[in-house]
């Protein structure tokens, strides 16, 4: 968060209660950022009545008494853009972990102010213009080579004015000295503020039409969801949720990954921070922190953080949108984020809506997933962000108004299952339940890049998982013997389809990441075995034969293999051949 | 220090009082009646002409005519290594008659956020010699793995059992490291009885020198149920960070620390969330839980056990759902089981190990163990809806191996499970009784499983129905 040296009012606390403190002789606006008390912790205007300002504080207050002073600094909460970004684990305020940790050591202390990213560090900026060349906001005047594998391009700030390039600075530079100067005087440093709780504009949003591959067979393969597009992740506990979040954050095809993780836990982060730096990129081959920023607030860290999270994390997404680039963006959960502002509306005694959420919930979570999409930029370029969010329903209870506000905005539904959870059926991923409205824009992607009959594969796989449940229902009451051998032979189709394809495993080195054409190679090979089996059933044999040939339980193995192809066609030949064999 | 005899509210556990300086949120507060009587209490709300204070100790006695003292500081506990084989009440007092507790350093019991950057991703493996748990939900150091239990449960008999054999492997533990747990015990709102039982058991076991008891029991004020697990958790962080132990905390019961909470929240008329607990209580069920863990370049670590009674056995009831979403997974007590007198009644398929993945496999448990875990759990979960189908058409009416399945399911629940509350099993044993189950089904139905474990352990026929051989039971 930027630290703002100018005060321009002072007032005095009057009362503390929790993360809510009230102060009087405030002069402030609404969303003003505010330091409270003798130790500077910092807060948000949240109410202003009369002479009393209500301020939600970022900090623990223990220890804060009436009568201690409240400094406003005028401006609403912003983040810190620039290079520097990524490759770094913010709070939900957006301070780094790392510099907090040098300061206050493991455990995390309060009143540290620290900029989002190093106004010391030197970058070295190549420009793109030169002088005489006229830029508007959101032009580029140069690239800064961020990490390994992001340029970082600088922009002309979008309240900028913009005009006629007079003075370019090549070379090494910190983040706040001017690197290109225009002839209004208005001076572009690589170094941004933007107010987190305002979109950052853009010229036009589209419809998208490419498919952000996440490289896990479900999702791809039944219900994707496309760059530039919404999803939510529902799911009681247990059922997966992070797993599933992290895999996207792992293996999606996206250029920029940013992670909140509001209000989870501190070892899961832990995890992320250790692991994401060792992990690669399948996309670039270069770690996959060069592309990634962790926002980590969690679940006992200040509320108010965490309902601030959220913001930093979109308003970061849309700065590298801004640039040209693909984001996506998992947010863990939003579940907490919407308990947060039920939280801090409680102590402001407002009226309670559906579950005690404000009555703004819905309008809330309808403008951050509206801050998705897939955009033209201010100078013509092509970005998008992807917004993922997980969903933790108390109960597990799909009706109550978190999910059911978050589904009535996202156009992808991944439905985690409780049960699917409990066989250890990974990704829990309900296949009735779950939804994608993307399905039809992007099939042209899918025909043209993987496989022409892309669309009928899938169509033929949801028919048998559908013919399955209704087969199912009859079976849990006459026995699976009682059933004709068609769909006893459709059961067992089935179950190859649930556990070869459906079914995949985020801790197996091969089959973590299954690219689109093995997802497709997967669901063909047992499409295979049933048109080979049903030719054979056809034919006269008997089904038991059929169902128990040694080569098919194979299929359940294509997806630890690293050289699929081969295996598959071998694997194909020798069903064919053994299920001809026996007739 | 100012003293006020200016109350002008009692209700419940709260007190307002009028003061004319400014008091900090969260001070502690000093009350005492006309009879000489002293209670502590906490700050919870402050602003310039009053205070709500909240009671530890009920606010028996308390009138307008009570004096009240405002400390200045925030609860802090005294804390020392000699804490360790002590037993406290559940506001850090002696009650064992022993010496006074010399601190070492007093410590504030709202305990700050751990950075996360700071955390070492906990993975390393904790034998707790009871298969259900070291076979398929697996606690590691560090981890926080509650237990889901229910009234008339041996919820306690199994905490105990935990902290009688935790240890760690020591071809897993680094050289010369002590390999066993000290204990914090916190019990709030428990029966005496209840507290006998822990009691008694530590004390035959030898484990109270490595433990420290702090005990609030259910005829204790309910408010001081709040304040108890933080003096636990203020005193294994202590333990862990400052004197290098492994601490196995055991907090017992939450529901009653809940309950309390809520009797807070509606005292002070806050608006409620769902079934009238605070709006906050997961905010506040997380200051707690999320205080295990390990930090790079410390010794020592904070593993929790907190064990929470589901009201009407209903899991989705606001504790133990707002539990689930914070702990690193659960271990679920099953009425069934424990009717059909298996031991412990550990319902596998509801329970969890999220960390379970890093702490096992090669060079700590063994190769095979995630594949038998994940075997193990999708043919009982396939054996338990085989069960509800058997009801309606009968057993005649399932094929073979169908049948299969419901053997498997018979054994896992007879063999694997149910192994007694005194018997000590190593993990090698309890993959290898894993086996002797697995082996009931034929060789093809184990998917989950790579190919090279099934040659070096698969044991059964695919011809013959079932393996009869009876696994080696040492019952202690």
């Amino acid at each position: 968060m930027s630290q703002t040296d100018t005060v321009t009012d002072t007032g005095e606390i009057a009362s503390v209660s929790g993360p809510v403190v009230t102060a009087t002789g405030l002069t402030a606006q609404m969303n003003d950022v505010v330091y409270v008390g003798d130790e500077g912790l910092m807060g948000e205007v949240i109410e202003i009545e009369g002479d009393t300002t209500t301020i939600q504080v970022y900090e623990e207050t223990s220890g804060i008494s009436p009568g201690q002073p409240v400094e406003n600094t005028g401006e609403p909460l912003t983040v810190d853009l620039g290079p520097g970004v990524l490759d770094t684990i913010y709070d939900g305020v957006q301070r780094p972990l790392d510099v907090l940790e040098d300061e206050m050591g493991a455990f995390l202390d309060r009143g540290v102010d620290s900029p989002g990213i190093d106004l010391e560090a030197s970058w070295d900026f190549s420009p793109t213009v030169s002088a005489g060349d006229v830029v508007e906001p959101g032009d580029v005047v140069g690239t800064v080579p961020e990490t390994v594998s992001i340029e970082h391009k600088v922009l002309v700030p979008p309240d900028f004015e913009g005009g006629e390039v007079v003075e370019v600075n090549d070379g090494e530079h910190t983040v706040t000295e001017p690197v290109a100067v225009l002839d209004n005087g208005e001076e572009v440093t690589m170094h941004q503020e933007w107010p987190v709780r305002q979109a950052r504009p853009s010229e036009e949003k589209f419809t998208p039409t490419e498919p952000l591959i996440t490289g896990q067979r479900v999702q791809d393969g039944l219900f994707p969801i496309a760059k530039g597009g919404t999803a939510a992740i529902p799911g009681p506990f247990g059922s997966g949720k992070t797993v599933t979040q992290q895999q996207l954050a792992k293996w999606s095809d996206a250029d920029i990954v940013v992670y909140i993780g509001c209000g989870e836990r501190g070892n899961e982060m832990t995890e992320v921070i250790e692991d994401f730096p060792d992990l690669t990129d399948p996309k670039s081959g270069n770690p996959l922190m060069a592309r990634t920023t962790l926002i980590a607030n969690t679940s006992n860290m200040p509320v108010a953080a965490r309902e601030s999270c959220i913001y930093t994390g979109i308003t970061i997404a849309e700065f590298y949108r801004d640039m040209g680039y693909d984001v996506a963006l998992m947010a863990d959960s939003t579940s907490r984020w919407a308990e947060a502002m039920r939280e801090i509306s409680s102590r402001l005694e407002e009226m309670p809506g559906e579950g005690g959420y404000p009555a703004y919930l819905a309008a809330r979570l309808a403008q951050f997933y509206e801050r998705a999409g897939r955009f033209e930029t201010l100078r013509g370029e092509e970005g998008s962000v992807s917004v993922v969010g997980a969903v933790s329903p108390p109960g597990g209870d799909f009706s109550e108004p978190v999910t059911q506000n978050t589904l009535r905005i996202v156009k992808t539904f991944w439905a985690l299952d409780a049960d699917l959870a409990e066989s250890r059926h990974f990704p829990s991923i309900n296949w009735t339940e779950s939804y994608s409205l993307y399905k039809d824009q992007l099939d042209p992607w899918f025909e043209e890049n993987v496989a022409p009959d892309w669309p009928e594969e899938r169509q033929w796989a949801v028919d048998v998982l559908d013919e399955e449940d209704e087969l199912q229902e009859i079976v849990q009451l006459v026995g699976r013997d009682a059933l004709p051998d068609d769909q006893r032979l459709t059961l067992d189709v089935a179950r190859y389809l649930r556990e070869a394809f459906l079914q995949q495993d985020a801790f197996h080195d091969v089959d973590t990441f299954s690219p689109p054409e093995k997802t497709y190679e997967i669901l063909t090979a047992i499409h295979t075995y049933n048109d080979e089996a049903f030719a054979a059933l056809e034919a006269g044999a008997p089904i038991e034969e059929i169902t128990s040939i040694d080569a098919a339980p194979r299929l359940n193995r294509i997806a630890t293999q690293e050289e699929y192809e081969e295996y598959v066609e071998e694997l194909e030949a020798e069903i064919t051949e053994q299920l001809q064999a026996l007739y | 220090m100012k003293e006020y005899q200016t109350i002008t509210e009692v209700s419940g556990p709260l007190v307002y009082v009028e003061t004319d300086e400014p008091i900090g949120y969260d001070e502690i507060v000093e009350i005492e009646t006309p009879s000489g009587e002293v209670k502590r209490g906490q700050v919870l709300e402050t602003a310039e002409s009053y205070v709500a204070i909240q009671v530890f100790e009920g606010t028996e006695g308390v009138g307008q005519d009570a004096s009240v003292r405002f400390l200045g500081e925030t609860l802090k506990l005294p804390v020392t290594e000699d804490l360790l084989g002590r037993v406290l009440d559940g506001s850090g007092n002696p009650i064992d008659g022993g010496p006074e507790i010399v601190p070492d350093e007093r410590r504030d019991i709202v305990g700050a956020a751990i950075n996360p950057t700071a955390r070492e991703y906990p993975e390393e493996f904790i034998q707790t010699g009871i298969s259900a748990i070291d076979g398929m939900n697996t606690l590691v150091r560090g981890q926080k793995l509650p237990i889901f239990s229910a009234s008339g449960l041996p919820h306690s008999e199994l905490a105990l059992q935990i902290a009688r054999q935790a240890s760690v492997p020591e071809d897993v533990a680094d050289e010369g490291e002590e390999t066993e747990f000290a204990v914090v015990f916190a019990g709030m709102g428990i029966t005496q009885e209840e507290a006998n039982e822990f009691m008694d058991d530590f004390e035959r076991t030898g484990a109270l020198e490595r433990s420290v008891v702090f005990l609030n029991l259910a005829d204790d004020p309910a408010v001081e149920r709040t304040v108890t697990p933080r003096m636990a958790l203020t005193t294994a962080e202590y333990l862990a960070f400052e004197e290098g132990y492994h601490v196995l905390t055991i907090l017992t019961d939450m529901t009653n620390y809940c309950e309390a909470l809520r009797e807070i929240g509606a005292a002070r008329e806050e608006v409620p969330g769902r079934r009238g607990y605070p709006g906050y209580m997961y905010t506040d069920l997380a200051q707690l839980y999320e205080r295990a863990g390990r930090l790079q370049g410390e010794e020592g670590s904070v593993t929790q056990i907190p064990i929470l009674t589901m009201p009407g056995d209903d899991d989705t009831h606001p504790i133990p759902d707002l539990t689930g979403y914070i702990t690193e997974g659960q271990i679920m007590l099953g009425r069934e089981l424990n009717s059909q007198g298996v031991e412990p009644p550990i319902d596998v398929l509801p329970s969890l190990s999220r960390l379970m993945d890093d702490g096992i496999g090669e060079g700590v448990t063994r190769a095979d163990h995630s594949g038998v875990s994940d075997q193990l759990f999708a043919s009982y979960a396939e054996g338990k809806d085989l069960r509800d189908l058997v009801n309606i058409v009968g057993r005649e009416a399932l094929d073979e191996r169908d049948n299969k399945v419901l053997d498997f399911a018979e054994a896992f629940e007879g063999e694997f499970v149910d192994q007694g509350f005194h018997t000590n099993r190593d993990v090698e044993d309890t993959l290898d009784i894993a086996w002797d189950v697995l082996s009931i089904l034929p060789k093809n139905e184990l998917s989950r499983i790579d190919e090279e474990f099934i040659e070096e352990y698969y044991e059964g026929d695919e011809s013959v129905a079932g393996d009869e051989t009876e696994t080696e039971e040492a019952e202690a």
